[in-house]
């Protein structure tokens, strides 16, 4: 078939609504206006070099690799019991996994703010049985909790799908060769699991990162992640200028810690640029 | 023994961990009080009040119209897309297959406010169209996504021998590459509603005054603070979400089984 053509549309409709854009907000990045004067400037990045919008970043890195770490203890062994070939109607279990995840992920968040309130469930529970109250709403670990709760299924899903991949006369030949369970998973089952475990830490990360709902949410006003910087920037203060600089930072660092990851993803499908 | 049961207890915390706090919504749905503390006996009131508001059912329209449209024109543009791509030289296809993840991979928030400078910069008021126009743009990557396999899939000689037996290029496309990817398409399409029906972030930033979806009203609710109208109708959308998904699954089986039986 030779026909090109048919995309011609789309590829305007790129260049329109997904280049151009992207071009404005690198234009907008780089110019302050100035009593009605706009000129070149680095201003805006030097700007956000100031140590408290650095402590922004380095927090909001800081909490998205706290809650990696944690969907990845939480997940894997999670995958490896679905994965584990006693367990029974698997892929049940697997549609009551993924359910959670077709809700709006804003009601899933606000879930948490019923629950962690001070008045709330968790606490009317604790006071019945004489402990002291759980008061973590509107802090780090409540924005944390959220960032687990919503990320979790995307750290469990390609761990699984590796792992349920993995030739089951491997292990049996590792085991008949005398290497006991903890040998034969780290020598085999881990580093075979890898692509997984490096595609579930990016689409872990990612999100948690660039997030800015969980953390205005679960981490009340006065809480600022990177995400909620922009925001701030957008629609609050009118600082395009910087506002624009912190999306050209933040969509870096994504796209940076991709390439990273993608080097050690096998069957990654992508264009060869990022 | 020991072992087993300490796996299926795992597994049991995990899912309470995922399931209770949206138990707790649907069951506070029912709560008389306004206050989460206590229990004040049956009622569905919150339900009445939520389909008695008239913003409510405004925003389930836009939710809608909006998702329908732009999955429509998504589908259209992105499997007309995947077929030019298909047939691409292997560069083009890689500068092409770039720009077309970019959507994807960027973060929702530098995408929303990329799209919400280009609708002020070249006066496009921020509303409905404005929303809609985002909605398609980053629906038609994941239509591509969608298709392109199918695509690597087909016979490409059987449009070839369809021209030599006499068919138009519109009539060969129509009766032999279409139902060859159509399972596709629809996967695309659905794919690209659930995402608009879902979508926070961009139409955060793409909307204006007066027009809101369905995330946009439930985050604005929120940040007021606890409000009971929202449980009763995360209560309906998880209805709704599990009767889809059995409805999908006994499909889905039902399909299996009839390939069985064919084979």
């Amino acid at each position: 078939m030779k026909i090109k053509w048919v995309s011609y549309p789309y590829l305007v409709w790129m260049m329109i609504f997904v280049v151009v854009p992207l071009l404005l907000v690198i234009y907008f990045s780089l110019t302050i206006t100035d009593g009605g004067v706009t000129k070149f400037s680095l201003a805006n990045y030097e700007k956000f070099f100031e140590p408290i919008y650095i402590k922004v970043l380095l927090r909001s890195i800081y909490l998205a690799l706290i809650s990696t770490v944690f969907c990845l203890a939480l997940g894997y062994p999670l995958a490896m019991i679905l994965a584990s070939k006693e367990m029974s109607r698997k892929n049940f279990l697997i549609l009551l996994f993924v359910l959670p995840m077709w809700m709006n992920f804003l009601l899933r968040t606000y879930a948490w703010m019923t629950l962690l309130e001070r008045k709330g469930l968790i606490n009317t529970f604790l006071s019945y049985i004489n402990l002291p109250p759980l008061e973590i709403l509107y802090t780090n670990e409540a924005v944390v909790l959220g960032m687990i709760y919503n990320f979790l299924p995307f750290m469990v899903l390609p761990i699984y799908s590796v792992l349920r991949k993995i030739d089951p006369y491997v292990i049996e030949a590792a085991e008949d060769l005398g290497a006991n369970s903890l040998t034969v998973f780290l020598k085999v089952i881990f580093p075979l699991s890898l692509p997984g475990v490096v595609s579930g830490i990016t689409m872990v990360f990612m999100p948690a990162v660039s997030t800015f709902v969980i953390s205005r949410l679960l981490g009340g006003g006065q809480f600022t992640l990177i995400g909620n910087l922009i925001e701030q920037q957008f629609l609050t203060v009118g600082d395009w200028n910087f506002g624009s600089a912190l999306s050209i930072v933040m969509m870096i660092l994504i796209l940076f810690s991709m390439a990273a990851m993608a080097r050690y993803e096998k069957d990654y499908e992508g264009g060869g640029l990022w | 023994m020991v072992k087993n049961f300490l796996k299926k207890f795992y597994i049991f915390l995990v899912f309470l961990f995922l399931y209770a706090p949206i138990i707790v919504l649907i069951i506070f749905s029912f709560n008389n009080s306004k206050s989460r503390g206590h229990w004040d006996g049956l009622t569905l009131k919150w339900y009445i009040q939520l389909f008695q508001d008239p913003q409510i059912l405004k925003t389930i329209y836009y939710t809608l119209a909006v998702a329908v449209l732009s999955s429509l024109v998504a589908t259209i543009f992105g499997t007309a897309a995947a077929l030019g791509i298909d047939s691409m030289t292997r560069f083009r296809k890689t500068v092409v297959m770039n720009i077309t993840y970019l959507p994807v991979l960027n973060p929702d928030i530098v995408t929303g406010v990329s799209l919400m400078l280009l609708f002020v910069f070249v006066n496009i008021k921020l509303g409905f169209i404005s929303l809609l126009l985002a909605h398609i743009t980053f629906n038609i990557p994941y239509v591509i996504l969608s298709v392109l396999p199918k695509l690597k899939q087909l016979n490409k000689h059987l449009y070839e021998a369809a021209l030599d037996l006499g068919a138009t290029p519109f009539y060969a496309f129509k009766k032999v590459i279409l139902p060859e990817i159509i399972p596709g398409v629809i996967t695309g399409a659905l794919l690209a509603f659930t995402l608009s029906v879902d979508d926070f972030v961009i139409s955060f930033f793409t909307t204006g005054s007066g027009v809101s979806n369905l995330s946009i009203y439930i985050y604005s609710m929120a940040r007021r603070g606890i409000n009971p109208e929202i449980n009763a109708l995360s209560t309906l959308m998880f209805v709704s979400v599990l009767l889809l998904l059995i409805v999908v699954d006994r499909r889905m089986s039902r399909d299996k089984m009839k390939g069985e039986n064919r084979a």
